[in-house]
């Protein structure tokens, strides 16, 4: 039987990041993957006739420009072209759009209130300042602040020294932002509540968390941190569906040599006297390495696919406590044409941006309200893209794909499986938001594919079909992600590692898990390092 | 007419009156100016009906720093102490919590309950010691901030490496998950959450509650009781202590405007147009009401004002005061647990739906309770043989849609006459009066703006550095000659005097290092 | 179901607009505020001697302006601005310059004391968030007024004789900085002694509606004294010879900075006049009086440097060779045609630039295809570069 260097458990976007550089630094790598198809939720799938759906995964700004560049991403073919603006449809009929123009987008704002539109750069700035802050860290494992160890002292002192480095008041600006809620942040800037409605969102998506949670600013940031050729903020979207990402991590991948083997579900991790031995695969084979590196989420890696007896029991009572909440669902619909939404005028530059419809702070924290009694929002927050707008490849001509990304939606209905019933409901209730604004919408649509976090759970395999991998809580970010004393992407065993999101920085197509996770492993492996550095930004 | 004083205190709630206690001890002739007749601010007992008196506002003693007590020689008797909980069960299988056990559930609730008081302690301790302490500021060369700041590092790392990792991990998260993850028990969850969303803003899944849970064990670990005589005995005494050091306190002279001559105050100016000298005045007052009413925003900067002017302090719990002519029956309850703590939080789920009508501006229409029969042990508070509740009700939001008119508060009242019943059969038949103080109400008795049990939001973006706001955290305003002593500063509210002794021996050492 | 228009999607055209674009022969336009503005219309050059030489008209309309009244309006601005505008009678104008808590500059502008207790605060970015928060505790109103009010700028040494040829009467009287109500075609006209070029110049306030005419009358008033059309390009040159500040190249607003220690303060940018520490409360008052008393970190320069090649975005050093670090950066450079000189701003930390100090500029420059680098000398100076004595003639001479 052949033996590698490492296995990589999982051919999501991180795991695929992991056995890259692992590969590209000469190590025998195989990732093997549990779906006939590779890239997890970073996927594009041929579910209908000839649409592709990115049907987990639908944007992407977070990727690491550093990973892009040093596993030289477009040589395999990936390609991400930015979208601009947003609009938010309001009941009254009217509508809040965000335009790439910076005075298209005041004028907007000014309609609504002067007041608003002249805090706007103050707020971004501000937000902007804590992107700074936090961007530097994505690319660097997080210090352990139990730890004397000068590494982790010296990353301490580090991350100290920024912060000191901004100034008395900025940092207790910063103390705030942490600690704050989304809507109590927006507050302090603006008085018009579509405005705040239409910026709240990020502070919750992926979270099992209102608007008014305190810590959702934080979230904000992870939406904002992102950046496409230095424009930070703005999205874009993978030509060919979110896929194309984790193909052209594959083929960054196997250019280095790594194999990839999919329908290789991973039944157990297998340990031998205190150390991972490789993994048996559902199918009943063996893989041996001294190195298994887990891509899957931390619940699912340490609760399903190993042995509890393999386990501290400190540790693995933390695996239990470690949350991962289903938060949110996806409705991917094929389109005959392009739905009009009469409130905007023809040709509006909105049809190429996110939609969302929810006009106020209220219907967003409804929408939250549900899902703590255990259903689905009845008024959810969508964050909807046509991407088929700016992707030719991703349906025929002249038709559409349309993505809803849905707020709130819990794992299980009151504690229990969804039926199927429910989940019709689900996407009923989405189906007829959008259509309120838009009246052909129904008749145009040919196919709707439905995904509650049940269904991700089940086919992608992340524990409550979390988007994150875990809840970025202040419990659960940066040296308590994913648990305290685990920061570090090695597990509790000898040999076991951790690249997903469920570790520092979290989820979202950043890939940063997965890339510092190799540079802790070639570190520990003395082998060279072929992780990138943080480009820096002064 | 004016008369000079070193010091002017503006309020002679519990803070204002330990501040000025402690500065006349250091040598000040201090005044203290208090709007209402009685001295206490919410720490007073009142009569609300004839021949029933009740603590009008906080009921409660848990938290009143021994520095405190050492340093003016405390005494303060108590009728009950501590109390244990009693968490209603609508079946009469009630729960009986005590600081660090728990009687009604599993063996191994009770086990995991010992384990969770013990770590809470632990922690809570950690951040007394800080309750104790000016807050320091960041970035600065001061030594004492430094040496204060290196001390919570070196106190953090004192707990031990797990235990310092759990401490990291818990400040920032929510009552509810570690509430769900420890006990299997609903009613001891709905308790503990109750604990912790007490006068906040918050619900148990809200991010923060387990800090607002340790800021309430910080004082006497989690052990309640009941001033004899009720919370006005507290006042009473520091009163007292206060004159007996030569403090001046003068009831009935509300302050209308802090005097502030070419950027500096100079002394205060009273309703009644009387004035009084001071280059120092203290306000016991919310820093809403000081800087906004009695400074006047145009007084200090425009950053600072429109901080302010954010600062999150719009109360949520209501008092309720029932005079009965009877105890009402309690199905499961012996005669001597009506001494003790009731509280009605059936799950963590009933209070987090408590919680969510509050966030739009509407009351609970099942709302959570803290309930006491401070009559039981202390025959001063009512006629013989009749007997009164005092109750803590949330969730009634400061700024109710429609405002807090009257039948917004009968509303709200059937509310909890429902709720009650469901425990209490026959307690509408037992009432012969009732008052029920909204925060609207309680803004406008006790003058704190928003009515707001601690002054201001007890969150961590409103905590210790940053509290009341960036710029005043050390009990100075940026205006010369105004200070902050109340509950709205460091650490932050209920009856523990910390804030009136830090805001007195910060200002003793700053005159001393001038 | 569209309930409204869309908000104007492409560049906005100022009230001017029709006539400028007219005298426009060379398509070069840049956004202002939203606005399509003219870099040039015909030749630099040109323009820039209309400015010192005739008379030179810029559309001012896209700057911002906010009406300021209400009983408490002075009080409000004197807690706004750090100078005394007590001191600032009806009828005059100030500049002035903001800050926020820490005293670094927010903006900075002119504020009309249009009539008793009613103001008018014209600067370039927009505050109405900032100057709303400073409101809170004033009894004021605070109205946007940007677009209610076209302006133009009419400088230059034969500007005077223009507008007295225009039929404004009593213009002699009016004093550098003062500002006069004339009724024009049943409109009222403001006319302020105010520029941002340092010679003779007014500007002219008036109602959108009465734009064009305004313009007409003026041009034709103008015709005998050389009046001209200028772009943008020209007037920068003419305010760096005045030593200006321009916001966004000599300091950036400090409500847009991201980065600690970006920003400046009116002390770091030699505006130390404007700020009257005999008040006991404005904006930035405490930390401008202990910047006052521990030093601030940098110091705004004018440079009149060595040789004929422009400094743009030069390092400065403090000596020619063997430097470590550079002091600071130049922010405006140019070969001011009037002066002869090459002159330059430029931020520099203290203790360097002093008047009077020498330092080092380092030059890169273009000639065919391939850069050049020069150290220039340079010499720090106090006085405005150029400063002529017809600026502030009473009265004004009638060239």
């Amino acid at each position: 039987m052949k033996t590698y260097d490492a296995i990589v458990v999982g051919a999501g976007h991180n795991g695929l990041t992991t056995a890259a550089y692992l590969a590209k630094a000469g190590l025998d790598v195989v990732c093997v993957e549990k779906n006939d198809y590779i890239g997890g939720a970073t996927v594009s799938r041929n579910l209908y006739k000839d649409w592709l759906y990115s049907n987990c995964s639908y944007v992407c700004s977070l990727l690491r420009p550093e990973i892009y560049r040093s596993l030289e991403l477009h040589k395999h073919g990936l390609q991400i072209t930015p979208f601009g603006g947003s609009v938010t449809f309001m009941e009254n009929g009217d509508f809040y759009g965000s335009y790439h123009d910076p005075e298209v987008a005041y004028r907007e704002m000014a309609h609504f209130s002067r007041h608003d539109a002249d805090a706007y750069k103050s707020y971004s700035a501000d937000t902007m300042r804590q992107c700074r802050f936090i961007r530097d860290f994505l690319l660097s494992t997080p210090p352990d602040p139990t730890s004397f160890k000068p590494k982790d002292l010296k990353e301490l002192a580090r991350i100290g020294g920024k912060f000191m480095g901004m100034g008395e008041d900025r940092m207790y600006e910063t103390i705030r932002f942490w600690t704050m809620s989304v809507a109590e942040y927006l507050d302090e800037y603006f008085e018009t509540d579509v405005i705040k409605a239409a910026f709240s969102g990020s502070g919750i998506i992926g979270t099992a968390l209102g608007i008014h949670s305190p810590g959702t600013a934080y979230v904000l940031l992870h939406h904002y941190m992102g950046d496409v050729d230095g424009n930070v903020g703005s999205w874009g979207f993978a030509r060919g569906g979110t896929g194309a990402v984790a193909d052209a991590l594959a083929g960054a991948f196997q250019a280095a040599g790594g194999e990839l083997r999919t329908e290789a579900g991973v039944d157990k991790i297998v340990v031998k006297n205190g150390k991972v031995a490789g993994v048996a695969l559902d199918n009943g084979d063996e893989i041996i390495a001294n190195v298994v590196v887990s891509a899957m989420d931390f619940k699912r890696t340490f609760l399903t696919c190993m042995d509890k007896s393999d386990l501290p029991e400190k540790f693995y009572r933390r695996v239990e406590n470690f949350k991962i909440r289903g938060s949110s669902g996806k409705v991917n619909i094929a389109l005959d044409g392009l739905p009009t939404f009469p409130a905007l005028p023809e040709g509006s530059s909105l049809y190429h941006s996110d939609m969302h419809f929810i006009d106020s702070m209220e219907r967003m924290e409804r929408a939250y309200d549900d899902w703590k009694d255990g259903t689905w929002s009845k008024d959810p927050y969508i964050d909807m893209t046509i991407p088929t707008m700016s992707d030719p490849t991703m349906a025929p001509p002249g038709k559409h794909y349309m993505s809803c990304f849905v707020q709130y939606c819990p794992h299980k209905i009151e504690g229990r499986d969804w039926t199927s019933e429910e989940k019709e409901a689900f996407g009923k209730c989405v189906i007829d938001q959008v259509a309120n604004y838009s009246p052909d919408f129904k008749d145009l649509i040919l196919h709707v594919e439905i995904r509650t976090p049940q269904d991700i759970e089940s086919e992608i395999g992340i524990t409550e079909g979390n988007i994150f991998h875990g809840e970025l809580t202040m419990d659960q970010l940066l040296f308590n992600r994913p648990i305290p004393g685990y920061a570090q992407y090695r597990g509790p065993i000898g040999g076991l590692y951790m690249c997903g999101s469920s570790n520092h920085p979290g989820g979202g197509i950043m890939a940063a898990p997965g890339a510092n996770a190799a540079r802790e492993i070639l570190s520990d492996l003395k082998r060279p390092n072929t992780v990138p550095e943080n480009f820096g930004d002064d | 007419m004016t008369d000079t004083y070193d010091a002017i205190v503006v309020g002679a709630g519990h803070n204002g009156l330990v501040c000025s206690a402690l500065l006349a001890k250091a040598g000040k002739r201090v005044l203290v100016l208090e709007a209402n007749s009685q001295v206490g601010g919410a720490a007073i007992t009142r009569e609300f009906t004839d021949g029933y008196s009740v603590s009008a506002c906080a009921h409660l003693l848990y938290q009143l720093q021994s520095e405190v007590r050492k340093d003016l020689k405390l005494s303060t008797r108590l009728a009950s102490e501590d109390m244990t909980t009693i968490a209603l069960s609508e079946d009469g299988n009630h729960l009986r919590i005590s600081a660090d056990s728990v009687e009604g559930v599993s063996d191994e609730d009770a086990e995991q309950y010992r384990r969770f008081r013990k770590r809470m302690t632990r922690f809570s301790d950690l951040l007394r010691k800080f309750f104790n302490k000016r807050p320091p500021r960041l970035g600065t060369k001061n030594i004492q901030d430094f040496i204060t700041l290196g001390q919570l590092g070196l106190d953090m790392r004192m707990l031990g490496k797990e235990e310092m990792q759990e401490f990291l991990r818990l400040i920032g998260m929510n009552i509810h998950d570690e509430v769900t993850e420890r006990f299997e028990s609903p009613k001891l969850r709905g308790a503990i959450s109750l604990d912790a969303v007490l006068g906040t803003h918050l619900g148990p899944r809200s991010p923060n509650t387990i800090m607002t849970y340790l800021y309430r064990q910080a004082g006497d670990h989690g052990r309640t009781g009941v001033p004899a005589g009720g919370m006005g005995s507290v006042s009473n005494e520091l009163a007292h202590a206060a004159r007996n050091a030569g403090v001046t306190i003068r009831t009935d002279m509300p302050v209308k405007r802090i005097i502030i001559e070419n950027g500096r105050a100079t002394g205060v100016e009273t309703v009644s147009g009387e004035r009084f000298e001071s280059l120092m005045i203290i306000s016991n007052a919310d820093p809403k009401t000081t800087v906004m009413n009695l400074i006047g925003a145009k007084h200090v900067e425009t950053g600072f004002a429109r901080r302010i002017s954010h600062l999150r302090a719009k109360g949520n719990a209501a008092k309720l005061h029932l005079a009965l002519d009877g105890l009402p029956a309690i199905d499961g309850l012996s005669k001597k647990d009506y001494a003790e703590r009731i509280v009605i939080a059936p799950d963590e789920h009933y209070v987090e739906r408590a919680f969510n009508p509050a966030k739009y501006g509407e009351s609970s229409p099942n709302p959570v309770l803290e309930i006491t029969f401070p009559s039981f042990r202390d025959e001063t508070l009512a006629p013989a043989g009749k007997h009164v509740m005092s109750a803590i009700v949330q969730y009634a939001p400061y700024d109710l849609k429609g405002g807090w008119n009257e039948e917004a508060k009968a509303n709200f009242m059937q509310a909890i006459m429902s709720t009650l019943a469901g425990y209490m059969p026959d307690i509408e038949q037992r009432i012969t009066a009732s008052e029920l103080l909204t925060p609207a109400d309680i803004e406008s008795e006790f003058h704190i703006s928003g009515g707001h049990w601690h002054h201001a939001e007890l969150t961590l973006d409103q905590f210790l550095f940053v509290r009341p706001v960036n710029g005043a955290a050390q009990y100075s305003l940026p205006i010369d000659g105004v200070y902050l002593c109340g509950a709205g500063t460091h650490p932050g509210g209920g009856v523990s005097g910390a804030a009136g002794r830090n805001a007195a021996r910060t200002i003793l050492r700053r005159e001393k290092a001038a | 179901m569209t309930i409204r228009e869309p908000v104007h999607q492409g560049r906005l055209k100022t009230p001017f607009y029709p006539r400028i674009e007219k005298l426009d022969t060379v398509n070069q336009w840049h956004e202002w505020k939203g606005y399509s503005s003219p870099d040039l219309l015909y030749c630099e050059e040109t323009e820039y001697f209309a400015i010192r030489n005739s008379t030179a008209v810029f559309d001012l309309s896209p700057m911002t302006k906010y009406r300021i009244t209400g009983p408490d309006a002075l009080d409000y601005l004197n807690r706004l601005v750090t100078r005394d505008m007590a001191k600032v009678k009806p009828g005059r104008v100030a500049y002035a310059v903001w800050c926020d808590d820490q005293g670094q500059v927010i903006d900075d502008g002119t504020i009309f004391h249009l009539r008793e207790g009613e103001y008018r605060l014209c600067c370039q970015e927009r505050h109405f968030a900032w100057l709303r928060a400073a409101s809170i505790g004033f009894d004021v109103t605070i109205t946007h007024e940007t677009e209610d009010v076209a302006a133009l700028a009419v400088q230059g040494p034969t500007s005077f004789s223009v507008l007295s040829n225009m039929g404004l009467e009593g213009l002699d009287q009016l004093k550098p900085f003062g500002l006069a109500h004339f009724d024009f075609q049943g409109a009222e006209l403001m006319v302020s002694r105010t520029g941002y070029t340092a010679d003779l110049g007014y500007e002219l306030w008036i109602e959108p509606s009465k734009a064009l005419e305004l313009w007409d009358a003026l041009f034709e008033a103008g015709k005998l004294h050389g009046i001209r059309a200028i772009g943008t390009h020209a007037l920068d040159l003419a305010r760096i010879e005045a030593g200006y500040l321009a916001p966004y190249t000599e300091f950036l607003p400090v409500d847009e900075t991201i980065r600690t220690g970006r920003s400046r303060s009116p002390l770091e940018l030699g505006l130390d006049w404007l700020v009257d520490f005999k008040k006991p409360n404005f904006n930035g008052r405490r930390a401008l009086a202990e910047e006052k008393r521990n030093g601030s970190t940098w110091r705004l320069v004018k440079l009149d440097i060595d040789g004929n090649k422009a400094a743009h975005n030069s390092y400065i050093f403090a000596k020619e060779k063997g430097n470590k670090k550079q002091i600071g950066f130049v922010t405006s450079a140019v070969w001011s045609p009037i002066c002869k000189q090459n002159i330059a701003l430029g931020t520099v930390r203290t203790p360097h630039g002093k008047p009077g100090d020498t330092v080092w500029v380092e030059i890169y420059y273009q000639r065919e295809m391939h850069w050049n680098r020069a150290m220039a000398k340079a010499t720090v100076v106090d006085k405005p570069f150029w400063f002529p004595p017809r600026r502030g003639a009473m009265p004004p001479g009638p060239y």
